[in-house]
């Protein structure tokens, strides 16, 4: 139920924040999307939705964290090794 | 960056297995609290590619399994009803209320529709001003800002035909409830990345901090769940009792500030039943007195809607990480998919459900 599907808004319509609409592209599906929780949320961003509503922003720089741990965690194997 | 693929990526999974493995030297119990996240360790097979020293017990992050039967059964008397209209998320229909479950009453006859969004219950009230439509709002932190906006939207839309029949269940207390019990087993804990992607995660560090139980923050692709697993691991072989953040390209510490704005003015924090566990303290959300015309069971008074619990399924066990689904007399014999004792055995996030599809169907 929690599921959230990451997506990539195509464009955005609408002003008011709290109502503003956006057409979301799931691997090429398009849905339209609310974007009232998401006030930042820019046209080409990723966006976590649920429901029908975009509830995050994906922080690309953060995604990108995963695999730098898992070069921590290779270079901690290769010293322990090398001992 | 493929935000699903590149987070399914076989090579990097088997490095932090690998690193799971090279730091366990004693048996640990971890806990995930989503249903999402039980399916997909049993869907990747990672839960059978862990040192056999952890232990995963699957939480209560199912929100179809914990709505209590007494709604479902006030769900069904609403669908039965000529002039009103049930919308419902498409996991609800088949679960067992005392007697039936919504796709009987439909089939009878009961005007039921499946919905993607609660909005979509709006455009059906719009399009049928004649009609009552009733929108079944079941879910945790991460549905109720979707549930609020669209009571706000009626609101704002003067729709006096759209009300909303609303369980919501919050997380924090159903975690204090598992480790305050006598009987818990939990060393740690993944929590829910999209409750905490709404909510943020600074309700869970006293939790953490009171029950010397590590809390890591933990997405839903494969690559999440390891690095999950392996820092909870970490903390836990460190003695570390603190709360981690691993799924960070989608929670912040204070969470989703605009949604948890219209959670305080749309909902209050009320006690709440979990179905086959019973009432825990302050852990559902209600509406606000001042959206009481929007509540269904104020305008239906339902109050007289009382339910009969199935003696026979242990969903309240699995639920709490008491007993694994299989571990039920009934599993994969009298009760399956397609002929459901409980609601664990329905839902797409149920525990029950997930050992079926992935343990014994293969």
């Amino acid at each position: 139920m929690c599921l959230a599907i990451p997506g990539k808004i195509l464009s955005i319509q609408g002003d008011e924040p709290m109502t503003r609409k956006g057409r979301v592209s799931f691997d090429g599906v398009v849905k339209e999307v609310h974007l009232g929780y998401v006030p930042d949320a820019q046209i080409g961003d990723y966006v976590n939705v649920h429901v029908g509503f975009a509830i995050s922003v994906i922080n690309e720089t953060e995604a990108k964290e995963i695999y730098g741990l898992l070069g921590e965690m290779e270079a901690a194997t290769r010293k322990r090794m090398k001992k | 960056m493929k935000f699903d693929r590149d987070f399914r990526d076989a090579s990097a999974v088997k490095k932090y297995i690998q690193a799971v493995h090279e730091i366990t030297d004693q048996p640990w119990t971890i806990m995930e609290i989503c249903g999402g996240q039980t399916h997909a360790f049993l869907r990747y097979g990672i839960d059978a590619l862990l040192p056999e020293e952890i232990s995963l017990l699957h939480g209560p992050g199912c929100p179809v399994c914990v709505t209590p039967v007494e709604k479902i059964d006030k769900a069904i008397y609403l669908a039965s009803q000529r002039d009103i209209i049930l919308c419902s998320f498409g996991d609800m229909v088949r679960v067992p209320g005392s007697d039936e479950d919504l796709l009987s009453v439909k089939s009878k006859g009961g005007n039921i529709r499946i919905v993607y969004s609660p909005t979509d219950a709006l455009t059906i009230a719009e399009e049928h001003p004649h009609k009552q439509v009733v929108f079944f709002g079941i879910g945790f932190e991460t549905t109720a800002p979707a549930n609020a906006m669209a009571v706000l939207q009626a609101e704002a839309k003067q729709l006096d035909n759209f009300s909303l029949l609303s369980s919501q269940v919050l997380v924090p207390p159903a975690m204090e409830a598992i480790l305050s019990s006598g009987t818990n087993m939990v060393n740690g804990f993944l929590a829910a990345g999209h409750v905490c992607t709404v909510m943020g995660y600074h309700e869970y560090i006293p939790i953490a901090e009171k029950y010397q139980s590590p809390v890591v923050v933990t997405g839903f692709e494969p690559l999440d769940l390891v690095q999950g697993v392996y820092l909870c691991v970490r903390q836990l072989q460190d003695k570390c009792f603190g709360v981690e953040n691993q799924y960070k390209r989608s929670v912040t510490k204070e969470g989703n500030r605009p949604a948890q704005r219209t959670l305080q003015k749309v909902y209050k924090v009320v006690d709440q039943k979990w179905r086959g566990i019973g009432i825990i303290p302050q852990s559902g959300l209600a509406l606000q007195d001042e959206f009481a015309q929007f509540d269904a069971e104020k305008k239906f008074d339902l109050g007289h809607i009382s339910a009969r619990e199935n003696q026979e399924c242990l969903s309240g066990l699995v639920l709490q990480g008491r007993n694994k689904p299989h571990e039920c007399p009934n599993f994969g014999t009298r009760c399956t998919p397609e002929h459901p004792l409980g609601a664990t055995m329905v839902s797409s996030e149920g525990a029950c459900a997930a050992y079926y599809r992935y343990r014994v169907e293969g």
